[in-house]
């Protein structure tokens, strides 16, 4: 069965975001980009599928020229073929949906994993916006996949503990963590993955239903509080949990 | 602790491809994923993480430049230099473990092995199924090892081995031993199997460095050597002095791992650590100290990459290498130092890598050819005079 996985190209989250000084957009220079971390359950989960049932795997990415560092890391991880929809803008998820749907729909894909969120923007909502505009079943948050024929059983993450869903394909998944443990690309993984073509094509919708008016950053953090090491300081621990911290 | 994302003033990332980007990128996170949270437990016991050597093959970091049909990954120096660098950011040892597998044991079969050699070994070791060690340095002979004592004599079938090798990295592990002794007075290659009657290979213990890695004495007590198992291609001491010098290739960027895991530990310590009422980074002392490794390690990164694009274009003279391997050792032995100073007594504790790294950084200074060694044969490039015959 061919699978697809949708990857978004996210800063590093080790990496510290500056804003412009406008406010209006975030500074990107010298910021490191990573395949967004969510994303890297779902194409080892795409990837597992595939060595035990075959099919080809396809990993689609939509950006500027920059997401194609991902999409070769997905080549070289053991993703098959790679699919860069060009925008230089910066779309909301309504519109990246829109994009992914035309893409997957010629593809024929009926089994689609995406991460439960981008970790750049956090909207958490392409996956269900994607599934309604394909017609597809959707299950999110999942940290257990299985397929027996067209029947898809996945386990997701809830409040206080799992639920066990049922449904067909075709379906898309947006993987939590715990999924699976995804692994590293190999030597020869990066080796032949830099003979592979990355299908380029041009994004057919970038009218977003949401604005970015602004950005900020949160206020720095104030400095922590050091109490003595003795019995009042264990009082004093005690008062400030209760009266300032109120956490009892 | 925060995600290291390496230190690189000069944009040298820039200087690379983007596969071997890719290749630092995955080691790395290899690295901090699955060595460092082990490592200082394994140091403590005193011994080598096994469960790691799957996990190295499985990323293909074993014979990386070797060719495709042995299992291998057959990239470039540049490559296999920036993986010893990023082993290296965890421990000199998981380095060392790599180094000798690829550059003292898959090398030397490789280059001067039989076609049947090359088959019977180079799979299984880029597996990781199989490990090698290689055995050139005497318990008497260590800068000078054309005086080895270690003889084979030609005997009906293949050799008769006698003698003792020492400081051998993997040693008490290895399947399969890339031994150089004198037949008729000349240097010859010779693979020793495990299991070869007469053959032992005891761990040396009580080690203040490398404690995460196995080293041990090789012993020889007329032991049988087939003839399938000499190196054909062997011939002198010119033979494990190549293997040595791929070898040190692989340290010169290995010890810039370390520097950058010293630096990267005083420079967030400096900056968090309040002394008189502000961090002690805001001293001009401590900011010395960081500027001072920064720039060494600026210039380690530089001389180590020229050096890989020399050695890929095939113009890479030893000499170049000995620079590289002398200065880059000293100066990342001095910059764990300066670390642990940074850190003052918390740079003793394990808590932190820089005691560590610095203990380690001794071994790596002295081998694979001591600092002073490579000062004499850059003197004898220079003058055209050798100070040590």
């Amino acid at each position: 069965m061919n699978i697809g996985v949708c990857i978004s190209h996210v800063p590093d989250t080790a990496a510290k975001i500056k804003i412009k000084e406008d406010l209006s957009q975030i500074d990107y220079t010298s910021v490191p980009f990573i395949i967004n971390p969510y994303d890297e359950f779902a194409m080892e989960e795409a990837i597992r599928i595939k060595e035990k049932s075959g099919g080809t795997t396809y990993a689609i990415s939509l950006g500027k020229d920059g997401v194609k560092e991902s999409l070769r890391k997905a080549l070289a991880t053991g993703i098959d073929e790679a699919i860069h929809i060009k925008t230089e803008l910066e779309l909301d998820s309504s519109a990246v949906a829109k994009n992914l749907c035309d893409e997957i729909k010629s593809l024929n894909l009926e089994l689609v994993f995406m991460g439960k969120q981008s970790v750049d923007f956090d909207s958490s909502a392409t996956g269900q916006i994607l599934s309604e505009l394909l017609g597809f079943n959707c299950i999110t948050n999942c940290v257990s996949f299985s397929l027996d024929g067209r029947n898809v059983r996945a386990e997701r993450e809830i409040e206080g503990g799992r639920e066990v869903l049922e449904t067909t394909l075709p379906v898309i998944i947006t993987a939590q963590k715990g999924l699976n443990e995804p692994r590293y690309a190999s030597l020869k993984g990066i080796m032949a993955a830099k003979k592979k073509n990355i299908v380029e094509k041009n994004a057919a919708y970038t009218e977003c239903k949401t604005k970015v008016i602004g950005f900020s950053l949160p206020k720095g953090k104030s400095a922590g509080k050091v109490l003595s090491a003795d019995s009042d300081g264990v009082k004093e621990l005690v008062r400030l949990l209760k009266e300032e911290a109120k956490v009892f | 602790m925060n995600k290291f994302i390496g230190v690189d003033y000069y944009d040298t990332s820039g200087l690379l491809s983007e596969e071997e980007i890719l290749v630092r990128d995955t080691v790395r996170e290899f690295v901090s994923d699955e060595v460092i949270p082990v490592i200082e437990r394994y140091c403590r016991e005193s011994t080598f993480p096994m469960e790691i050597i799957p996990k190295l093959a499985e990323l293909g970091l074993f014979g990386t430049s070797l060719p495709q049909k042995y299992g291998c990954a057959e990239m470039n120096s540049v490559v296999y230099g920036l993986v010893c660098q990023e082993l290296e950011r965890g421990d000199s040892g998981i380095r060392s473990f790599v180094s000798v597998q690829s550059s003292l044991v898959m090398y030397p079969i490789y280059t001067f092995g039989s076609e049947a050699q090359r088959q019977k070994w180079l799979p299984g070791l880029a597996k990781g199924e199989k490990i090698g060690c290689f055995g050139l340095t005497e318990p008497d002979f260590g800068s000078n090892p054309g005086g080895m004592i270690t003889r084979a004599e030609k005997v009906d079938g293949g050799y008769v081995l006698n003698g003792a090798k020492m400081w051998i990295t993997n040693g008490t592990i290895a399947d399969v031993a890339v031994v150089w002794a004198k037949l008729d007075g000349k240097v010859a290659g010779f693979l020793v199997e495990k299991g070869f009657k007469g053959f032992a290979a005891p761990e040396m213990k009580g080690k203040h460095s490398l404690k995460a890695s196995v080293t041990s004495e090789l012993t020889f007590d007329n032991v049988f050597i087939p003839e399938e198992n000499r190196l054909p291609e062997g011939n002198g001491l010119k033979s494990p002095l190549m293997c040595l010098n791929q070898a040190r290739y692989g340290i010169a960027w290995g010890v810039v791992g370390s520097m950058m895991a010293c630096y990267d530990s005083a420079l967030n310590y400096s900056k968090s650590r309040i002394q008189f009422g502000k961090p002690i980074a805001a001293f001009q002392m401590t900011q010395e100290k960081l500027v001072y490794m920064l720039t060494e390690i600026t210039k380690a990164q530089l001389l180590n990459l020229q050096l890989g694009r020399l050695k890929d274009s095939g113009k890479l003279r030893f000499q170049q290498v000995s620079m590289a391997k002398r200065n880059n050792c000293e100066k990342a032995l001095e910059i764990a130092r300066m670390s642990r100073e940074v850190l003052g007594a918390n740079g003793i504790l394990d808590e932190y890598p820089v005691m560590r790294h610095a203990a380690n950084l001794e071994s790596v200074k002295t081998y694979e050819g001591t600092h002073e060694m490579h000062t004499l044969i850059l003197g004898e490039d220079v003058t055209g005079i050798p100070a040590f015959e």
